[in-house]
C-alpha cells in the first residue's frame, strides 16, 4: 500500500472578480480584498484528488503538508475532509520572503521528516503566483523522478502509470516508485467532502512545523535562500473602450455588429 | 567561477522542423544579445537532427550546439536535464531561454534547481536592465490579474521560460553566417528513471486553434455540449478554429485541447470572438494577443468587455443564430 504526500497551499480564492483584485506596488504584495475567501490553490485540490483515487484502489495513507501562514483551518483542513489522514502546517517567519528554491528546499526537508514515501503529489502550479516549479524542485533536491504535469495517475502491478498532458494530447508514461507528479485541471472535478469527513477533519489534531522541527538551514530560507528577486509588481493599465453594439431588439444588434465587422474589414 | 557569456535557447525540433517557439526564442534571443553585445547560441537536443543547424543560422543563431543520440529522440526529464546541465556548464551561458511547452515547463525547474539557479517560467517580456545589464523578466501572476517583473542576481545562467507568441521571430536569412558544432550526449541510460510507452494525439477537426487567424470561443455560459455545438456554423462560415474556457473543458463538454488560457492554449489570432465567456484573468493570459475581440455575453459588467472592441449584450442564444445568419450572407 503506497504511501503518499500532498503539498497544498493555501491562497486568496483565485476566482475572486478581476476588479477586486490589488497589489501594493512598494511593498510587492497584493493586497488581501474584503470578502475574497481563502481556498485550497485549486492544483493542488486536484493534486489531493489523485491520491485519494489511488487510496480508493489500493489503500495507503496519505500525508498532506503546507507551508505558509494565518492557516484558516476550516479551510486547509479539507484535504482531511476529503480523506486524507494526516496534515501537518510548515510555518515560520523564516519561510517568509521564500522564493520558489526556498519553499522547494522547506518541503523536502519536511518529506525527509515525514520519512517514507512511494507517491509525492503536488499541484502544477499555485493559483497565486503562477510560478510552476516547486513540485519539480522537490523532486530534484530529493534526487526522485518526476511527471508533470499529470491528468491521470494509477497503479499498475508495481508500476506507477501516468498520463502527462502535452499539446493535443497525452504521454502515457511508466516509473518506479519513489516518484513525484504534478497534476493539472485535466484530471477533473476534486470530490466534495462529506459530512463524515468534515467532523473528522474538524477534531483531528494538526502538527506544526517550524524550520528547527524539519532541520533546515537558515542560509537557504526566506530572501537568504531565495535564487529570484522580485523587482516590480504590478496591474497591466487596460484601456477599456469597448463599442458596445445596439439594436431595436437582440437580433437586431446581432445584425449590426456582424456589419461593424465588415464596416471595419475584420470580416 | 567561469565567465558566464552569451545568450542561449534550447531549442525544441517537432515534425523535423525547428518549433515555432524556438524559432521566437531566436528571435527575441537575437536582440537581448545585440543589446549586450554577446553571442546568440542554440542548442538543438534530438536524434537525426540533420540540417537543422543551418536553419538555426539562418533565423538568427551565431553558433549552434548539436546534441544527436538516438536516446534523445523523445523529450524524457532525465535525459534533457543531463544534457543541458553538461551543455550549461560546458558552454557558460549568461543568459538561457526556453519556451513555455509541454517540454520547456518540465525541463527549466528542474534544470534549473540541478544548477542552482533561478528561472522565471511563462514570461511575456524580456528585456536588459541598462544598468545592472541583467536579465528583466516579466511574467504574469495572480492568474494574469497583475505582472511581476524579475531579476536574478546572484547566479547564472539567468534563466527564463518564454510564452508562446511573447516574441519575434526574425525572417529567415539564408546568408547568415554562424558555427555548427557537436556536443556528446555521453548518455549512461540508467539515469533515465521514466518511460514513455504511449504518446496519444486527440485530433480536433478543422483549423488548427494556434494558428488560426479566427477563433471563436465558448464560455461556462454555453451550458452543454449541444450549447457548443451552435458555435460551428458560425466557426464553419469565418474558417474559425473553435476554443473554449477551463469550466467547459473541465465539464467534459469539449475535449481538453480546446481551452484557451493561463494552462490551456495561446492564440493570437486578427478576430476572437468571445460568446458567453466572463473573462476571467486566466483566460484572458490565452487569448491577450489577439488583435480584435468581439465580446457576446449578457452580463453587461463581465470583465470580458473590457477586453473587447465590440460587443452585444444580450443571450447569445438569441444573439449568434442572427449573427451566424448575416455573417453567412455578408461573406456570400
Amino acid at each position: 500500500m503506497p504511501n503518499m504526500i500532498v503539498c497544498v497551499k493555501q491562497i486568496a480564492d483565485p476566482e475572486a472578480p478581476p476588479g477586486s483584485f490589488k497589489v501594493d506596488e512598494a511593498a510587492k504584495r497584493a493586497i488581501p480584498a474584503a470578502g475574497v475567501s481563502q481556498v485550497v490553490s485549486p492544483f493542488d485540490e486536484q493534486a489531493v484528488e489523485a491520491a485519494l483515487r489511488i487510496k480508493d484502489a489500493h489503500g495507503g495513507k496519505i500525508t498532506v503538508l503546507s507551508l505558509g501562514k494565518d492557516f484558516v483551518m476550516d479551510v486547509i483542513k479539507k484535504p482531511l475532509s476529503m480523506g486524507a489522514d494526516e496534515l501537518i502546517l510548515l510555518q515560520d517567519p523564516a519561510f517568509e520572503s521564500n522564493d520558489s528554491h526556498a519553499t522547494a528546499y522547506a518541503l523536502a526537508m519536511a518529506i525527509k521528516k515525514v520519512g517514507e514515501y512511494d507517491l509525492i503529489f503536488c499541484g502544477r502550479q499555485a493559483a497565486d503566483w503562477d510560478a510552476g516549479q516547486v513540485g519539480s524542485g522537490i523532486a530534484e533536491l530529493l534526487a526522485i523522478p518526476s511527471i508533470t504535469p499529470a491528468q491521470k495517475v494509477e497503479l499498475v502491478d508495481s508500476k506507477i502509470k501516468v498520463e502527462r498532458v502535452v499539446t493535443d494530447g497525452y504521454e502515457v508514461i511508466e516509473a518506479s516508485p519513489p516518484l513525484l507528479i504534478t497534476v493539472s485541471n485535466e484530471l477533473g472535478e476534486p470530490r466534495y467532502p462529506k459530512l463524515k469527513g468534515i467532523m473528522a477533519a474538524a477534531k483531528k489534531e494538526v502538527p506544526t512545523w517550524n524550520a528547527q522541527d524539519i532541520g533546515a538551514d537558515p542560509a537557504k530560507l526566506g530572501a537568504a535562500g531565495a535564487r529570484a528577486k522580485l523587482l516590480k509588481l504590478f496591474i497591466p493599465v487596460k484601456e477599456g473602450k469597448c463599442e458596445i453594439i445596439e439594436g431595436e431588439n437582440l437580433e437586431e444588434a446581432a445584425v449590426n455588429l456582424a456589419l461593424k465587422l465588415r464596416e471595419t474589414r475584420l470580416i | 567561477m567561469a565567465e558566464y557569456k552569451g545568450v542561449m535557447v534550447c531549442g525544441e525540433i517537432g515534425d523535423g522542423k525547428l518549433a515555432a517557439s524556438t524559432l521566437e526564442l531566436l528571435g527575441g534571443g537575437r536582440k537581448l544579445a545585440d543589446k549586450l553585445g554577446e553571442e546568440l547560441s542554440v542548442v538543438l537536443i534530438g536524434s537525426g537532427l540533420g540540417d537543422l543547424g543551418k536553419e538555426a543560422i539562418a533565423f538568427g543563431a551565431d553558433k549552434v550546439y548539436i546534441v544527436d543520440d538516438p536516446l534523445l529522440k523523445n523529450y524524457q526529464t532525465d535525459a534533457y536535464v543531463a544534457v543541458m546541465e553538461k551543455v550549461v556548464k560546458q558552454v557558460a551561458p549568461n543568459i538561457l531561454l526556453l519556451g513555455t511547452t509541454p517540454m520547456g515547463r518540465d525541463l527549466a525547474p528542474r534544470l534549473a534547481f540541478r544548477l542552482d539557479t533561478a528561472v522565471s517560467m511563462d514570461c511575456v517580456a524580456l528585456d536588459i536592465d541598462p544598468d545592472s545589464k541583467l536579465l528583466l523578466q516579466t511574467r504574469p501572476v495572480y492568474g494574469g490579474n497583475a505582472k511581476a517583473v524579475y531579476v536574478c542576481e546572484d547566479t547564472k545562467p539567468q534563466m527564463a521560460a518564454v510564452r508562446a507568441k511573447a516574441l519575434d521571430p526574425l525572417e529567415r536569412d539564408d546568408a547568415r553566417k554562424g558555427e555548427v558544432s557537436t556536443i556528446e550526449a555521453g548518455l549512461d541510460p540508467s539515469i533515465i528513471r521514466t518511460k514513455v510507452v504511449d504518446t496519444v494525439k486527440e485530433e480536433v477537426a478543422g483549423v488548427k486553434l494556434e494558428d488560426a487567424d479566427v477563433v471563436v470561443t465558448g464560455g461556462r455560459g454555453m451550458g452543454s455540449t449541444e450549447g457548443f455545438k451552435e458555435l460551428e456554423p458560425l466557426a464553419k462560415a469565418l474558417g474559425a478554429a473553435i476554443g473554449a474556457t477551463r469550466p467547459p473543458c473541465d465539464n467534459g463538454w469539449v475535449p481538453a485541447s480546446l481551452q484557451v488560457g493561463l494552462t490551456g492554449k495561446i492564440v493570437s489570432p486578427t478576430l476572437y470572438i468571445a460568446v458567453a465567456l466572463s473573462g476571467s484573468s486566466q483566460h484572458i493570459a490565452g487569448c491577450s494577443g489577439a488583435k480584435n475581440i468581439i465580446a457576446i455575453n449578457k452580463d453587461p459588467d463581465a470583465n470580458i468587455f473590457k477586453e473587447a472592441r465590440f460587443g452585444v449584450v444580450g443571450d447569445y442564444k438569441k444573439v449568434l443564430p442572427a449573427f451566424t445568419a448575416k455573417v453567412k450572407e455578408l461573406l456570400g
